[in-house]
């Protein structure tokens, strides 16, 4: 191998590699080989391989970390494999098998189903791969612009749906828009800095005073970009449109997938070169987690549509994870990175709920498509309440965890204020998840009861999130030690 | 075996909960069986607790130490004194009652009725027995959501609005709590730099003033809004009167406890210089006398019988608060039992009301009256009941009054007589309750002909007669097991109190003129 690409770019890059390489597979096959709509689900055979190929090249890395300490840097530097990166990839691996198996009867259903969704998924997750691992301006925004592009298609996958096409528009504006900020705000360090590396960025960064005009306007443009991302208040707007417009299963991707690339990236440069300048941004953050507590408890409450629902009580989660970064502290970034595991499994499951239940047009969606689930298919309620629970926070689900690490950042580092309105939200918040509780358990179904359509994807995929809700709800300890080993420092 | 005591106590409903999923939901009476069969085991296997007992000893029995979540400091602790004792035995026993009445009451999705009083069980249990502050919080946590189902699912006609009203006060309650829990925390990690929820580790935890009183207040909300002690009480009348009767009587019986017990176990030991802080026991003092006397003048102001029942706990817990508070070896006695009397009482009153309510579907008091010509078993197991709850000598009421009452004069003259108004106003509301339902002459048609208790009733009411004459007639094995864990905790708060706060105290009730 040359010097422009040594054995060790190789190493690290692999599983991107893997990744783009059987996306691009999918789409050849999905001519090639299986012209009928019927055949298309062996592509999920091919997602499923390059999940496999993927985790066998992140077991490898994770060895050679395990064994050697310290970080692996590719490419210059612009790509290092560390414990954190490795714990988001292990995340985006589970998102896209948990995701694409519940999507072929979805799309089945819809009279959608085309190959270029597992290649989409799988280039998606490419670009995620950057986002976690990038330690270069360009890298992450290169990384950051292929998930998004990716995003766009998959909102709009249903190509005959209008709310679909709508809301991949307005996600696609906005997103770009986003964006346009990132890359001012990156240009602006790269300005400081005369580099595009976040550790000379960061040497730059120490060295300015964190309220200097330029560095605060790089610090409020990179805020703005990564919360349009997060989908924080105020710049969430996009997202109960892009969720409800979505197929339900793209729904459940970007709300998982998208967020916890997001917040690699915002924890990567947050916690690395603009930690210096901490003054500057900690009070932007906690105005974003505040509004965000606020504007989604308050306005998930009066929703009737349960993908608008889970999405603003996804803005509510970004949040609370938003806070762990304030915290700043040991246990707040463990914290953020808990409730990120926490928060892939509960929002899938209760996503795929709602998948389980999609029988026509809009099927679903609404919060009296609920109705009587307990009467019609016990388990899948019993189910959902978990995750239900789970996303409000109640012992001993997975949720509890993922919120008392933030209470317990928040209170180590002595922000009480903020802890108080913290937990006064988890109130506010349980109602409207009691609300969906309320139409599964207590009312009467509408209609003659109908069986769900539970592919066997589904239900695999719910019992894997579901006893992992419980699972971490019930015995943490292996998973802390997981994410304790994961801390960026 | 027997070291596994206290587990196999907290885990037999759960086991037979998750027994109780495979039967098929067809089969109502086996799963009332199967239910009525774990509950009741449930019990048998507390029994244990009571001969294993051995109450000269000072500090917890059977306790069971296992490592939970040791990257947090998380442990699975679980031990009893005799304040806990108590309060397990009156969940084993008021449990097996409560799922025992609902045989005719409940006739719809019979297997989840049961499988969430089943859960109950074992969240109830688990507060009252957790040595570790964190495990307490998921059992305190874990009480909410089969409660949220009982009275959501099986109650009255505002049932939907009175479970989301419990639901979000006591969860609002709780992660304030939760806050309070992680900041002791901490605050015992700076001293000694040792990570750990268990209870007898935080005790030793010098704080500085007003971290104990941040804390205190913290606690205040979680057990405070769970007791409930006035101005958060409002939850209590709507989810008491919505919920099924069992629901209720498991409510009032057990539920409420967990606040007070809190009290107890937690703010008084863990907090002693914030908990005989004079601001704080004034305040907390002057809470549950206005408790006391505002939910006696409100019973007496309904129409509704079981809305009467519900308020008359919100005196009766003024007074288990009060004890509490009057922070003397007396009070605090007083309290436990009154706890349990309450739990006996108007767990009585609430099956009561719930016998009637089965015949005639009403809860209107004046659609009764003269039922004691009708319904004359009835009538007695009725007065019974009634006398018990007003604190009639030789029966258990008086009892825990009594002592209460006598703490509260040793600490203030005037806390006691204000106290005692509520004593009056009880018997009034209650009295007034019984002429106005049982007495005169049977004034509405459709009362005639009632059938009077059944076999099945009067299994559930002549234990809890036997156990209130008694606690009556021979309390001294109560105040026995409560002597040495009492002592402890009013000799740690004592130890603590400052010395204004001893000066000021016995002082109000001499005139300056």
């Amino acid at each position: 191998m040359s010097e422009f690409y040594t054995s060790t770019d190789h190493f690290v890059l692999l599983p991107a590699l893997m990744l783009a390489l059987f996306g691009c597979a999918t789409l050849l096959f999905d001519f090639w080989v299986f012209p009928h709509e019927k055949q298309r689900r062996w592509l999920l055979l091919f997602l499923v391989l390059g999940e496999i190929f993927a985790g066998v090249a992140y077991w490898r890395q994770q060895a050679f970390l395990n064994d050697h300490g310290g970080v692996l840097t590719a490419f210059n530097g612009t790509l290092t494999v560390d414990q954190f990166a490795l714990y988001f990839h292990w995340i985006f691996l589970i998102t896209a098998l948990l995701v694409g198996l519940i999507s072929y009867r979805y799309f089945e259903a819809k009279r959608e189903h085309h190959g270029e969704y597992y290649a989409l998924v799988l280039l998606a997750q490419a670009g995620m791969y950057f986002l976690a691992s990038g330690t270069d301006l360009v890298t992450l925004f290169v990384g950051l612009e292929t998930m998004a592009v990716t995003f766009y298609v998959l909102v709009g996958f249903l190509r005959a749906d209008p709310r679909s096409n709508e809301a991949a528009l307005k996600y696609l504006l906005l997103g770009g828009f986003s964006s346009g900020f990132l890359a001012y705000g990156f240009s602006l360090l790269y300005g400081i800095s005369a580099s595009t590396k976040l550790s000379d960025i960061a040497l730059a960064v120490a060295n300015r005073d964190p309220y200097d005009p330029i560095l605060y306007l790089a610090l409020v443009t990179v805020t703005v970009g990564v919360l349009f991302k997060i989908a924080a208040v105020p710049f969430h707007m996009w997202a109960p449109d892009a969720y409800e417009g979505a197929p339900t299963v793209v729904t459940a991707f970007l709300a998982v997938g998208s967020k916890a690339a997001s917040f690699a990236l915002l924890l990567r440069l947050f916690l690395g070169p603009l930690e210096a300048a901490r003054d500057a941004w900690e009070p932007l953050l906690i105005a974003a987690a505040i509004l965000s507590m606020t504007i989604g408890n308050l306005a998930a409450v009066t929703q009737t549509n349960t993908k608008r629902l889970l999405a603003y009580s996804s803005i509510n989660h970004a949040g609370y994870m938003l806070l762990g970064v304030v915290a700043g502290n040991a246990t707040g970034i463990q914290g953020v990175l808990i409730y990120m595991l926490v928060y892939v499994f509960m929002t899938i499951g209760a996503f795929l709920i709602l998948v389980a239940l999609n029988r026509d047009e809009t099927s679903g969606e609404d919060v009296d498509d609920l109705r009587g689930l307990m009467s019609k298919n016990p388990a899948h309620a019993i189910w959902m309440l978990i995750f239900l629970l789970s996303l409000a926070g109640i012992p001993p689900t997975a949720g509890f965890i993922g919120k008392y690490f933030i209470f317990l950042s928040l209170i180590e580092s002595g922000r009480y204020v903020l802890a108080v309105i913290a937990t006064v939200y988890v109130a506010v918040a349980i109602y409207y998840y009691l609300r969906l509780v309320k139409s599964m358990f207590v009312e009467d179904p509408e209609r003659e009861p109908t069986p769900l359509a539970v592919s066997f994807g589904t239900r695999v995929a719910l019992v894997v999130s579901g006893i992992a809700t419980l699972l971490i709800g019930v015995y943490p300890e292996p998973f802390i030690r997981f994410a304790q080993q994961s801390f960026l420092r | 075996m027997s070291e596994h005591l206290l587990s196999i106590v907290l885990f037999t409903p759960l086991a037979g909960l998750l027994v109780l999923l495979f039967i098929p939901g067809t089969q109502k009476n086996l799963i009332r069986w199967w239910a009525n069969i774990t509950a009741a085991a449930g019990f048998l296997v507390s029994l244990p607790l009571v001969f294993g007992f051995d109450k000269s000893r000072d500090g917890y029995q059977f306790v069971e130490k296992l490592d939970w979540i040791p990257a947090l400091g998380v442990q699975y602790i679980i031990g009893i004194d005799g304040i806990s004792l108590l309060l397990v035995m009156l969940t084993t026993i008021m449990g097996f009652l409560a799922i025992f009445s609902s045989w005719d009451a409940i006739d719809h999705r019979v297997k989840e009725y049961y499988a969430m009083f089943l859960l109950q069980q074992t969240g109830m249990i688990g507060v009252f027995i957790s040595l570790d502050f964190l495990l307490f919080y998921v059992f305190w946590e874990l009480v909410l959501v089969p409660m949220y189902f009982i009275i959501g699912v099986w109650g009255g006609p505002r049932k939907l609005y009175a479970a989301i009203k419990f639901f979000l006060y006591t969860l609002a309650g709780g992660v304030l709590m939760l806050l309070g829990i992680l900041t002791l925390y901490f605050q015992h990690a700076a001293q000694t730099g040792v990570y750990t929820f268990e209870i007898a580790a935080l005790m030793n935890t010098p704080m500085q003033l007003w971290v104990e009183r941040l804390v205190f207040w913290s606690f205040f909300a979680g057990f405070a809004i769970k007791v409930p002690m006035f101005p958060f009480h409002t939850w209590l009348p709507d989810a008491h009167t919505e919920a099924p009767t069992a629901g209720s009587v498991i409510l009032a019986a057990v539920l409420l406890k967990m606040g007070t017990y809190g009290f107890i176990r937690f703010s008084l030991p863990l907090l002693p210089q914030a908990s005989s802080d004079a601001v704080i026991v004034n305040v907390l003092v002057a809470l549950s006398l206005i408790g006391i006397i505002y939910g006696a003048l409100v019973s007496l102001m309904q129409r509704d019988w079981k809305r009467l029942v519900a308020y008359s706990s919100v005196s009766h817990l003024g007074f288990c608060t009060l004890g509490i508070f009057a922070l003397n070896q007396s009070g605090l006695t007083g309290s436990v039992i009154q706890q349990v009397n309450h739990g006996i009482s108007t767990g009585m009153l609430f099956l009561i009301v719930g016998v009637i309510y089965e015949r005639r579907h009403t809860r209107e008091i004046k659609d009764y009256g003269g039922l004691a010509h009708v319904m004359p078993n009835y009538a007695i197991v009725f007065a019974f009941a009634m006398l018990s709850s007003a604190g009639l000598p030789l029966l258990n009421g008086f009892i825990g009054e009594f002592t209460i009452l006598q703490g509260a004069f040793q600490a203030n003259y005037l806390w006691g007589a204000f106290a005692v108004t509520g004593i009056i106003f009880g018997a009034a509301y209650l009295l007034w309750l019984y002429q106005r339902t049982m007495l005169g002459e049977v004034t509405n048609e459709k009362n005639k002909g009632l059938p009077d208790l059944n076999w099945r009733e009067w299994a559930v009411f002549v234990p809890l007669m036997i156990w209130a004459v008694s606690i009556g007639v021979y309390p001294k094995p109560y105040f026995d097991i409560l002597e040495k864990p009492v002592a402890q905790i009013v000799e740690r708060v004592n130890s603590h109190r400052t010395a204004p706060v001893l000066a000021e105290i016995p002082r109000p009730e001499i005139d300056p003129r």
